[in-house]
């Protein structure tokens, strides 16, 4: 009993230090590598704030402030799809930065328009079709093109994408979709395609890594993924489609209540700023980056030789459109395929 | 008595006076809380106006009093009693009430700027007044009449209700209320459509349709993988304690292995050797001419890296329970002229009843709770831990939808859980009753022998497949496409200056974070756990069903819901523990005490009574029986609690990829990090590394804790000494 007793008390006796003034909490939802070149980059710079950086994806980091709201442990949320970023926003879980955002790209200050300067645009990347070109040659099969061929019968079972209401990269694929063709078209081109889909991923980056290893011959995903896969060495061809696509936003913003503002308001200048930017490639992230000055690699997928569609954010990111986009997804292309 | 309450009581005080009351920013042990004016201690607070914390003073102070001025020693405790339960009442009372910014409810009853700046989360002062109020009421409880008498019992069953209340209760409240919530408002109405909907129980692939609900789904594997792991851990057993197989050591290894293995890890390994590319599916599908086809992908994929995670926690369970059928029984049997068949269906076979049934049991709630695998592995299988994670992180997060289904998850353990209650019956199963017990146990009869191999054999040479599989894939440049030998990811996540003796790798950090917090854990848990199993099995008490129930509830719910959970409730006063290492602690005790109490359970209920009655007769107390006489026996149940708790710590991912902070980072939520962006080499040389760790971490507490003997020697028939 008493040993009982004096565990639990020493349990609880070890309380924990809270974060200092000189701290900045931030969460990163970008790739590790790149998380970590930013983190000591920025302390570099600033040598008295002392960064504690974790890694999560988006949705459990938005799960996690929505948990947190009143009284959050995290200082700025950096990197990682716009979308949630947008909904934070849209939810008063972010606040404005209040930043500079003169020198970037239009689709960057747009994303600042959008959410009332809670969040910034830092890079882009552009949706596309990944094939396995070992697999395909094996079958015979002809690469694909267009959004159009995905369609095709000799793609049957070779074709993997995420499903949309888990994986915010198949629900920008999704929105890309209604931007191109309208949204009873897309629907119907959707279903087509799903008829070639062996299976529809929870996670957004998950068929094309499947398609690097030769699990599945055809992906749709972002290019930027695919990019860092092809660069290690699988046999991944990339292909922008010829209809043209759409791109997601990565952001940037700074939660609501936070305890360091100050020092996230100068981490949300450092990642606008185009020398940070321009090392991304370093660590082998290719997406566009936002500050026009930035460079770009050579690698990155050139977003001008891409045919871009001009996506509307504020629509298709807005809760309303995503609920109805979904429920019409689930009742005409669906997982299990209602037409199969 | 009356000193061990005073004892308490004096504690209790310092705690008050002494202590500061709330959480300090600095830490424990950084003395600037006493010149702070944020953190003072409980007594002075209430002089400097923050009256709502006097209740508790005066509640020490009002028992120190009865103890000292009352003679009669039931009206002494009942007084007592009644003192220290309204001073916890108060306690919790002021702290749900009064939070950070003020008073949450009843404002209109509260003035005055104190209360209104609100106040932080509790601290050690806190601590340590509740602690000792909470064993001055069960100590005063025992000596009131109720309950047995004995203050040991009663302590302890009410300090695990505390803290089960406290960390598994409130917590799993707050996220099961949103299973009601319509539009800020809640209904009942609303939920039973919602729960009975077919989404979650459709029975659409019986008749031809694709799928059947998540619910039904995750039914199914439950049952499957239960029962599969049962089996697979009965012949290992078997094996173990009935054989002369030769390659025991080798064999204990692998079954220890897939405990160990962090997540994906397992499935990653199964789709380089299964998938549409694997090497076993290319060289079947050359050798055989077929198409290579992707029925890993599904039930299949699933359902085998389940078994191949899950066999070594039915083996752990099982094992202490087959060693521990006595060999009279047996020899009682052949001498009645059974054969060895007959002695091990009737006789063997029933005595091992509650092994089999807590295995099953656990494998079953194993794999309802498993994300890992069904996120690598399920394609269009959906089940529900996976349908819950990205119900709460998924494009449209729907709490809500979350809750619905976590219910739905809760059902089936409860039912599972009943259903073993039935089976069990009310039977005894001791078998360890102290008497003289030298005989041997009875070997298998051939033809099951030859079944237990048959089983246990390919599947140990699978695992091992497996397991070479990931060790190659650490040392190769690209696994699956570049197979040339690199040092390079080992040097990337453990690399070491030499020269200026810095740590370089990038996984040092996590590495030393999860190794202190898993041995923090492992014997709390145990403690825990085995502490609640002996009152399970020991103690008669009022709501015993409730309270094994209860204690199972954080193992049955999937880790993502209890990470958020967790989130919702301790990241504001009146217990404030996100973003520490605290956090950690406690959700894995709370998750993992449940293998303990299984464990323990079935450990325990194979000793017979009469040793606790030997042992009290001579006039030991309770504590001094579980001490010397209980806690010997039990050596494999508390080998077994210390393994899977330290191991679990260490590999288990969806309820801490929320609780995680940058302070205290992981190494399951840094390797799944490194899995999302590909790096695979890395990510499994880290696997790697923890195996290894973990493996000699095992091997040290095997020895530490050492072997039971039951008898002079365990032997098998036939052969001189079983290892």
């Amino acid at each position: 009993m008493k040993r009982l007793g004096m565990i639990s008390a020493t349990a609880l006796m070890v309380s924990t230090a809270a974060a200092w003034a000189d701290e900045l909490s931030v969460v990163c939802s970008a790739e590790q590598d790149w998380c970590d070149l930013m983190a000591s980059a920025f302390e570099e710079q600033n040598p008295n704030i002392d960064v504690l950086m974790v890694r999560k994806s988006t949705g459990e980091t938005l799960a996690q402030i929505r948990a947190e709201a009143g009284n959050p442990k995290i200082d700025v949320w950096w990197g990682g799809t716009g979308d949630p970023h947008l909904i934070a926003a849209e939810e008063g879980l972010t606040q404005a930065s209040g930043v500079d955002t003169s020198d970037l790209l239009g689709w960057a200050q747009n994303m600042a328009e959008i959410s009332g300067g809670k969040t910034v645009g830092i890079y882009a990347g552009a949706l596309g079709i990944a094939y396995n070109s070992d697999i395909l040659e094996k079958k015979g099969i002809a690469p694909p093109q267009c959004w159009a061929d995905l369609e095709d019968p000799r793609f049957a079972g070779e074709i993997q994408v995420a499903n949309p209401n888990s994986s915010g990269t198949a629900y920008t694929e999704l929105a890309t979709f209604v931007q191109l063709f309208g949204e009873d078209e897309a629907m119907v081109k959707l279903a087509a395609v799903g008829k070639n889909v062996n299976s529809y991923t929870k996670s957004g980056s998950a068929p094309s890594k499947a398609a690097a290893r030769g699990e599945t011959g055809v992906s749709i995903g972002f290019m930027h993924d695919m990019v860092k896969l092809a660069s290690q060495g699988f046999p991944l061809k990339i292909v922008a489609p010829c209809e043209g696509t759409g791109y997601e936003v990565g952001a940037v913003s700074i939660i609501e209540g936070a305890r360091n503002v100050e020092g996230a308001k100068k981490w949300v200048e450092f990642a606008l700023n185009a020398d940070v930017q321009s090392r991304a490639p370093e660590v082998g992230s290719f997406q566009v980056p936002s500050n026009s000055n930035a460079q770009v690699a050579p690698e990155s997928p050139d977003l001008a030789s891409i045919k871009l569609i001009d996506y509307d954010f504020a629509t298709y990111g807005s809760s309303e459109t995503r609920e109805r986009l979904l429920a019409r997804w689930d009742a005409e292309v669906g997982d299990p395929n209602p037409q199969q | 008595m009356k000193k061990t309450v005073l004892i308490w009581l004096a504690l209790g005080l310092a705690g008050f006076v002494l202590l500061p009351w709330h959480m300090t920013d600095d830490g424990l042990f950084d003395p600037s809380w006493l010149s702070d004016s944020d953190a003072a201690t409980g007594l002075f607070s209430t002089l400097a106006g923050q009256w709502w914390l006097a209740p508790a003073g005066l509640a020490l102070l009002g028992a120190v009093i009865l103890q000292l001025a009352i003679e009669n020693p039931v009206k002494r405790a009942r007084l007592t009693l009644g003192t220290a339960v309204a001073g916890l009442t108060f306690i919790a009372v002021q702290g749900l009430i009064i939070v950070r910014a003020g008073p949450r409810v009843f404002e209109g009853l509260f003035t005055g700027d104190m209360v209104m700046a609100g106040q932080p989360g509790m601290g050690a002062g806190a601590g340590l007044c509740a602690l000792a109020l909470l064993f001055v009421a069960t100590i005063s409880l025992s000596q009131s009449g109720k309950g047995q008498g004995d203050a040991f019992v009663v302590s302890t069953i009410g300090l695990i209700v505390a803290l089960v209340a406290i960390f598994v209760f409130f917590p799993v409240v707050h996220i099961l209320v949103r299973a009601f919530e319509v539009d800020g408002g809640y209904s009942l109405s609303e939920f039973f459509p919602r729960f009975f909907s077919s989404d979650i129980w459709g029975l659409g692939c019986l008749v031809g349709e694709r799928s059947c609900g998540v619910g039904i789904n995750s039914l199914f594997l439950a049952i499957m993988t239960g029962a599969g792991t049962t089996l697979l851990g009965l012949s290992f057993a078997l094996i173990f304690t009935r054989t002369a197989f030769r390659a025991k050591k080798l064999l204990r290894v692998l079954t220890v292995l897939p405990i160990i293995t962090p997540p994906f890890v397992i499935g990653l390994a199964l789709i380089l050797l299964f998938g549409r590319t694997g090497t076993i599916t290319e060289y079947f599908a050359e050798l055989l001419g077929w198409e290579a086809t992707r029925w890993l992908y599904g039930f299949w994929g699933i359902y085998f890296a389940q078994l191949l995670s899950f066999t070594p926690i039915a083996f752990l369970v099982l094992i202490g329970v087959v060693q521990g059928v006595s060999p009279s029984m047996e020899e009682a049997s052949q001498t009645l002229d059974a054969d060895r068949w007959q002695t091990f269906r009737f006789v063997s076979l029933p005595l091992m009843r509650p092994g089999l049934a807590n295995a099953f049991l656990l494998g079953f709630i194993e794999s309802l709770a498993d994300f890992g695998n069904p996120l690598v592995l399920g394609s269009g299988y959906s089940v529900l831990s996976t349908d819950i994670y990205f119900a709460i992180v998924g494009a449209v997060a729907d709490p809500a939808k979350a809750a619905i289904l976590a219910l739905a998850l809760l059902t089936l353990t409860l039912s599972a859980f009943m259903a073993q209650r039935l089976w069990l019956g009310k039977k005894s199963y001791a078998t360890i009753t102290g008497k003289a017990d030298s005989g041997q146990n009875a070997s298998l009869n051939p033809v099951l022998k030859w079944v237990c191999y048959g089983t246990a054999l390919p599947w140990a040479a699978f695992t091992l497949v497996v397991y070479s599989m990931i060790v190659f894939g650490s040392f190769v440049k690209l696994w699956g496409i570049n197979h040339s030998f690199t040092l390079d990811h080992y040097i990337r996540a453990f690399g070491i200056n030499f020269t200026t003796g810095r740590f370089t790798g990038v996984a040092w950090d996590s590495y030393f974070t999860t190794l202190t917090i898993s041995s923090i854990a492992a014997p709390l848990t145990a403690l825990v756990g085995l502490s609640t199993a002996y009152l399970l099995v020991r103690q008669k008490f009022w709501g015993k069903d409730a309270f094994e129930f209860s204690t199972m509830l954080s193992f049955a719910i999937p880790g993502t819901v209890i990470g958020v959970s967790y989130i919702m409730a301790f990241n504001f006063p009146p217990i404030e523990l996100t973003g520490t290492s605290i956090i950690l602690i406690i959700v894995f005790v709370f998750r993992n005490m449940p293998v303990g109490v299984r464990g323990g359970i079935a450990a325990m209920s194979q000793l017979d009574k009469s040793l606790d009655e030997a042992s009290i007769t001579l006039g030991a107390n309770s504590f001094a029986t579980v001490r010397r006489v209980i806690l010997p026996l039990m050596g494999p149940a508390v080998l077994a609690a210390l393994t899977y708790s330290f191991v679990r710590a260490i590999t288990s991912v969806s309820a801490v990829i929320f609780l995680v902070s940058a302070k205290h980072n992981m190494a399951t939520s840094f390797i799944v990090g490194r899995v999302e962006n590909g790096e695979f080499g890395l990510a499994i040389a880290y696997s790697a590394v923890l195996i290894i760790t973990m493996l000699a971490a095992i091997l040290l507490l095997q020895l530490l804790v050492g072997a039971r003997r039951l008898r002079r020697s365990d032997r098998v028939q036939h052969v001189a000494k079983a290892a």
